[in-house]
Formats: C-alpha cells, structure tokens, sequence
C-alpha cells in the first residue's frame, strides 16, 4: 500500500514557501536534567515533518512544547503569526508566558495524542464540535455540519454517536484527528499516534494521516514508523540527546545517513521488523 | 392493630415531610455550593489552601452530626453581642437556621471530599486534550474536568443525599418539628412510641426510596459511555 505520491513534494526546495512553523534554539530541563539542548527547525507550509529519535531522545518533549503543554526553558516558537519567546531568570525560573498568547498558539497547533485523548463523557460527534463551539465560538450548526463532513472524512460518519470507549484504538485515533482538524489549525501535531495500537490498526491511520499529508496540510509527526516517514515526509530530522543530530530530505536520511548514531538508529529499527 | 390510630399518625407525620424535605433540599444544595468550591482548591495541592480545608472536613467528618447541631445551636449564643451588632442575630436565634447551618457544614465536609475524589479520578490527559485545543483552565474545568468527576461522584453522593434526609431527623432536638419531631410529640400525647416510630420510619423509607430512584435514573442517563455500545444511534439537540 506504500504508493509514492509525495515524490514532487520531495524533488521541490525543503525550505520553499513561507514557514508555518519556527522553533529557535529550543532548550527544555526538567529539574536538573536537560531534555532538549537547543532544538532549532523549521517547517513551510504544506510541509511534513517527521521527527525520529530512540527514546528519551526529547521528540515527544520537543512537540509537547510546540504547543506549550511543556514550557521551553528558552528558546522561541513560532507558528503563523503567533510567537512566543522563552527566557529564564538566573535562578532557573521559567518566564511565564503570556496566558491569551499561550491559547492562541495552542488554537493554531492542533495536537494528536499517542493515547488518543478523547474526552470519556462525550459522543465522537461532541468531541468533535466542543473546541470549535466553546474555543473559537462558532455557531453550534455550522461545527456539526464541518464535523460531520471531517468524520466522513476520516471514516467514521456512522459511528458520531458513539463514545470514545465503544470504538476500536484505531477508530479512536480516527476520530481524534477530525477533532484536530475542526480547530482549522495551521499546523497538526501528532506524537507518536499509532504507538498505542495494535498492529492490524496502525495502516488506516496512516492511510488518514498520508491523505491530509496529500492535501498539503503541514504536519510535525514524531513516529517509529520508518517506512510512513520515508514516503510521507518533506523532510526528516532525527534528534539525539536533545539535538538535532541530522536532518534532510527522507531519501538522503534514510539512503545515506552521515552521522554514526543515526545509522545505528536505523539499523536497529530496521532489524526490529 | 389500631388501623384508625395509624392512620391519624400517618397523616399527622406527612404535615411533617415538607419541613424534612426542606431541611434536606435546602442544606444539600447549599453544602453542594459550598464543596464546589472546595473540592477544586483541595485538589489543587496548595498547601495554604488544602490544610484548612482538610482541617474543616475532618473536623466535620469527625464529629457526630448531634454534637455539631447542639454547637451551632446552644453556642452560637456565647456570640450573641457580636451577632447582635452585624444584626443577624434574629437568624442565629432560630432554631431552624441553626439546623441549616449544621446541616449545611456538614455536608459540605463529606460532599467536598467525595467530588475531590471524583476531580482525582480524571485522567490527566482528558485535561491535557483541553488545554492543548486552547481551552483557558476555567473553560476545561467547566466542560471536561467537572462532568467527568461529577459522574463519578455521583454514585457516593447518591448515598450523601439519603444520609442528610436522615441526618434531618437529629434536628428535632431543637425543637423542629419535622417527621421526627411530630413523633415525639404524639409518643409524649400518647405513649405509644412503637406504632409513631413504625409510621416515621415507612416515611423515611419511601423518601428515600424515591432519592434512590431518582440518582439511579440520573446515573443511567449520565453514563451512556460506561454501557454496551448504543444501538440506536443518540441524537444531540441542534
């Protein structure tokens, strides 16, 4: 099922097109432990970027932060028009970020959990039409319409009415990325979204995440699968010990990685298969 | 049996029922206020605001309800000039408001540490889900975190509401006349305590059979989630 449809968007400029998103020397500690190390990349619109590291690498960390569910320690981030810059005091002590700015970034970043993250107490079709309605205030009528057409979308047009715990993972995940989608975001972020299911459910959510990578949606997708990675992304960045170790289009990442640890990276995941 | 008797008793401890219902109904809803409050500041770990809560629910929770209503009651009037001054002293002075207010404190401390526990049993990332879409922390508290917790308290605080209709029975001991009240005057009219007691406690039974129902209903409907998969498919209101 791995169809090459992506092949112009691999030929064209990585960095073509305004960025969507900026991170800027991104630094992340937890305590006395440093996650992320000063983390700079850059994604233009329409692009996808698929964020690989073995774990504790600091790739979940890094998105986390791109949508300030971790605040950075220093560094900026910027998605649209939105950016927030992080400073910390001598003492160590973290710049609270303006709280408005902080809701906006996040409305702009839409972000899909490894865990799915559906709200228990809500039908897939309310989960769906909560942020849109309460968030960005729009009227009741038009969210369901647009989250109809987004469940459509992604399969589940049927299944609107059920709850989150009536679904397989694989619907779930389905159904977390309508959610996503209906906040119009300029970015998707997606960390890890197919490592909590099964293995007979991870190819129809890569098959929706391929679609709307077709659409030219920009998407930052940190993932341990190699083969989606390679056919879907614009490019590839692979962090080490919170770095970015290596970075470049997926055929020359992949094809010919340059740094050791990256081939060592590589190697394992490919004998793990 | 006495059928006659019973009778005259049954229909004198029914005039009782609007003033236990109102005990309950009015001490419960301002209790619930009042842990609404709470529960979220105790479940937000700060120390300046978790220890007097914590000092509050224990306190309340330790003590007898009888103990706490003979307090409010009979110690109140150590206050009196102070009352007297902010003028509400006509309040404190009735035996009624004084049944409230112990009533009320009272299950505010166990409504409080039920809906904490509740707020606990939410899943961290139902609430990160939230944020991350940009909703402020007021907005996913209102529309996540609180439903998610209330239908799980719902079940202990069920059995919260029949322990206060109950609990209302104590308030006779200063002088209300509620069902229990009622009982006592016509035991002391008539000596007859096994026939009065008998009749109060099919009263309470079905009162609180009632409630019993009722939170059932409301759980059922609540929880569509914790059932099998619906087979009729659940319309939203446009």
């Amino acid at each position: 099922m791995i169809e090459d449809a992506t092949v112009d968007r691999l030929e064209g400029d990585a960095d073509a097109g305004p960025a969507a998103v900026i991170v800027d020397d991104l630094h992340k500690s937890f305590g006395s432990g440093d996650v992320l190390k000063g983390v700079s990349l850059r994604a233009a619109q329409g692009q996808v970027v698929s964020i690989l590291g073995s774990s504790g690498s600091g790739k979940s960390t890094l998105l986390r932060c791109l949508n300030l569910l971790e605040t950075p320690s220093s560094g900026s981030i910027t998605v649209g028009d939105e950016s927030l810059r992080f400073t910390a005091d001598r003492n160590g002590r973290l710049s609270r970020p303006d709280r408005r700015q902080v809701e906006r970034l996040r409305r702009s970043a839409a972000m899909v959990f490894q865990s799915f993250n559906l709200w228990s107490h809500m039908t897939i079709l309310e989960n769906v039409i909560e942020a849109p309605i309460h968030v960005l205030k729009r009227p009741r009528r038009q969210c369901i319409a647009e989250a109809e057409a987004l469940l459509a979308k992604v399969g589940l047009a049927e299944r609107r009415n059920y709850y989150p715990a009536h679904l397989s993972g694989g619907q779930q995940q389905r159904a977390a990325i309508a959610r996503a989608l209906a906040m119009h975001p300029r970015v998707l972020l997606f960390d890890e979204p197919t490592s909590a299911l099964d293995p007979e459910l991870v190819g129809e959510v890569l098959r929706v995440i391929r679609g709307l990578a077709e659409e030219g949606r920009t998407m930052l997708v940190v993932t341990h699968e190699m083969a989606f990675a390679h056919d879907v992304s614009s490019r590839v960045v692979f962090l080490h010990d919170g770095r970015v170790e290596e970075e470049g289009l997926p055929g020359q990442v992949f094809g010919d990685p340059r740094s050791e640890r990256l081939r060592q990276f590589l190697s394992r995941t490919r004998s793990g298969r | 049996m006495d059928f006659a008797f019973l009778a005259d008793v049954g229909e004198r401890l029914l005039s009782g029922v609007p003033l236990t219902l109102e005990l309950a109904g009015t001490s419960l809803g301002l209790g619930l206020v009042i842990a609404l409050i709470l529960a979220p500041m105790l479940h937000s770990g700060r120390p300046v605001l978790v220890w007097p809560i914590r000092g509050f629910v224990a306190a309340f929770r330790g003590t007898p309800l009888l103990v706490q209503i003979f307090l409010i009651y009979y110690g109140l009037g150590q206050f009196r000039p102070f009352f007297q001054e902010i003028g509400l002293w006509s309040v404190f002075r009735a035996p009624y408001w004084c049944a409230i207010l112990a009533l009320t404190l009272n299950t505010s401390a166990y409504a409080t540490e039920i809906i904490r526990g509740g707020l606990q049993s939410v899943a961290d990332g139902q609430i990160e889900a939230a944020r991350a879409c940009g909703m402020s922390r007021w907005l996913a508290y209102r529309r996540i975190t609180l439903p998610i917790a209330l239908r799980q308290a719902l079940p202990s605080y069920g059995n919260e509401i029949i322990l206060m209709i109950k609990g209302t029975s104590l308030a006779s001991v200063i002088t209300l006349a509620e069902v229990t009240g009622i009982a006592g005057q016509i035991i002391s009219q008539t000596y007859r305590a096994i026939e009065v007691f008998a009749c109060a406690g099919a009263i309470y039974l079905v009162m609180n059979f009632v409630v019993t129902r009722l939170v059932a209903w409301l759980e059922h409907r609540l929880s569509p989630h914790l059932r099998a998969a619906p087979d009729l498919v659940r319309s939203i209101p446009v």
